[in-house]
């Protein structure tokens, strides 16, 4: 693998999060330490509830931290301006925008790439979005109404939408759960490629351990509510993957490993002082 | 063939009603001082259409100022209500109100204002277009799926350029629907105020002429306004079918 300079992308320290306040607040996130290296390929598993979808909004800064710190290229989260894209699992394209225009949208809304949006959109711009179409195999339906594409290719422009602005977060919060297995699978393929080709930093949140295993380099594993990092562990199988890896030994071993950790972590209360 | 029936179906469907209506009228012997056969209609309209054409062109005239008054102001107060829970919850109960009062009984109070004419039928034409525009944007804007929002929430939008993008194309299909109301609320308001204090205008035309029993004329005044409405509505579709094609998921 290419030695990255781990350079040191996202801090958390001490990050707890309880929703509420008082007796009746409810704690989402038990202070938590986490580092984030620039080019990681970060998924988070762990049980419904387990504070994933949380650590998401931290890092979108959609929710500010109850208590510890959160730190972005050395400085406090919010001194500086995050780019950020996102992928949910409804791929949420606008039904009154061609394809095209749907993953140019973020072009429109961030700077800096908003304040030519009206310069460039017909020409640089389009380009951009197109050549991005054109790797994950949609470039022939760029004027095609959202309607009409398949579960698999609405996610394909989702991913596209989510990372034209080039993000220094991609956060994927399971793109990937409505679809079947074989749709899937392929767009594990297309997220690997992409990721492999501009090594944007990505937290993937899933359910599928598969999916984790085959895609990230990092997998931290949570506890169910309040959540808590369980084990953290680097993938290293050799990219790009290939999708056959999914039954080698080593593999399934792995998944196995991540299964029982979840399974297996007992769920501390840790609010029973009162 | 199935779609050539489909074209032609509400043109067959116009032409039969008016054979019908000349056939009964025809086979009753039903005299035109009660229900004018369609061809004496026709007739009366050719011989008085000089005479009609200026009040056509009133009738269009406060019409289309008053129709576009209230798609501006119904389309901002759309807005607002729609953005805002406070504003929807705030307003409504006024909006209801207002609404509810009979159009009629206002025509009065704007002659007291604003002299009999021109002003009360514009005035009337727009007030009765306004809540069918304000309560189809409100309900455009605040059904936003949440989904949408959050994808511009994680590009960090600010409210107006969320407004803008999602908010306002969200409710164009409301917009359009309610505006193909509108247009023809907003003759029959004006024809009201028209038929109450004017001199001129199809209701005008229209009253004066079933006062001297000229009841041909006064259905060639329908004629005319029916082929108004007909003509506005068909002008808002073609534009719907442009601007939020999307919502009927036509190929554009």
């Amino acid at each position: 693998m290419t030695a990255q300079p781990s350079e040191k992308l996202m801090v958390f320290e001490k990050v707890g999060v309880t929703y509420g306040t008082g007796d009746d607040g409810t704690e989402a996130l038990q202070p938590t330490d986490l580092t984030l290296s620039k080019g990681d390929f970060l998924a988070l598993v762990g049980p419904s509830g387990c504070g994933k979808s949380t650590i998401l909004k931290l890092v979108s800064e959609v929710l500010a931290p109850t208590t510890g710190n959160i730190f972005f290229s050395g400085r406090e989260l919010g001194a500086t301006p995050i780019r950020v894209g996102m992928a949910f699992q409804s791929a949420s394209l606008l039904p009154w925008m061609t394809v095209r225009d749907n993953v140019m949208l973020p072009l429109k809304i961030v700077p800096p790439f908003k304040a030519d949006y009206r310069a460039k959109r017909r020409g640089e711009y389009r380009e951009r979005v197109d050549a991005l179409l054109e790797k994950v195999g949609l470039i022939d339906f760029a004027d095609n109404n959202t309607w009409e594409l398949s579960g698999g290719m609405m996610q394909r422009a989702n991913l596209c939408r989510a990372l034209i602005h080039e993000p220094d977060l991609l956060l994927l919060d399971e793109p990937f759960g409505a679809l079947d297995q074989f749709t899937r699978e392929e767009l594990w393929q297309t997220l690997q490629e992409l990721w492999i080709e501009t090594r944007p930093t990505v937290i993937l949140v899933t359910h599928d351990l598969r999916e984790a295993a085959y895609l990230a380099s990092r997998i931290c594993v949570m506890s169910p509510r309040p959540g808590r990092i369980v084990d953290d562990s680097v993938i290293d199988f050799v990219r790009p993957r290939d999708i056959d890896l999914v039954f080698e030994p080593d593999f399934v071993a792995l998944v196995q490993r991540l299964r029982n950790k979840i399974v297996h972590t007992p769920n501390i209360r840790k609010r029973n002082a009162a | 063939m199935k779609t050539t029936l489909r074209k032609i179906a509400p043109g067959l469907l116009i032409v039969s009603f008016f054979v019908l209506w000349e056939l009964i009228c025809l086979i009753f012997g039903i005299s035109h001082l009660v229900l004018p056969r369609p061809t004496q209609i026709v007739t009366t309209f050719f011989e008085y259409a000089p005479a009609i054409w200026p009040h056509a062109q009133q009738t269009l005239y406060t019409t289309m100022v008053g129709f576009s008054a209230g798609v501006v102001i119904g389309l901002l107060l759309g807005i607002l209500i729609g953005s805002s829970k406070l504003a929807y919850e705030t307003a409504y109960p006024l909006l209801v109100g207002i609404s509810s009062i009979p159009k009629v009984a206002v025509v009065p109070i704007f002659v007291l204002w604003f002299g009999a004419g021109t002003v009360p039928a514009i005035l009337t034409a727009a007030i009765i277009c306004i809540f069918p525009i304000v309560v189809n944007t409100a309900t455009g804007i605040a059904t936003v799926e949440p989904e949408l929002e959050d994808v511009m929430r994680s590009l960090k939008a600010t409210k107006t350029e969320i407004l803008w993008n999602i908010g306002l194309p969200r409710s164009m299909p409301y917009f359009f629907a309610s505006l193909k109301v509108a247009i023809t609320l907003s003759f029959v308001g004006s024809v009201i105020a028209e038929t109450v204090a004017s001199n001129k205008g199809v209701g005008n035309m229209m009253l004066i002429a079933s006062s001297s029993f000229n009841v041909p004329l006064v259905f060639a005044g329908l004629m005319v306004l029916a082929t108004m409405g007909i003509v506005f509505y068909a002008i808002f579709a073609l534009i719907e079918r442009r601007v939020a094609g999307w919502a009927m998921r036509k190929t554009m």
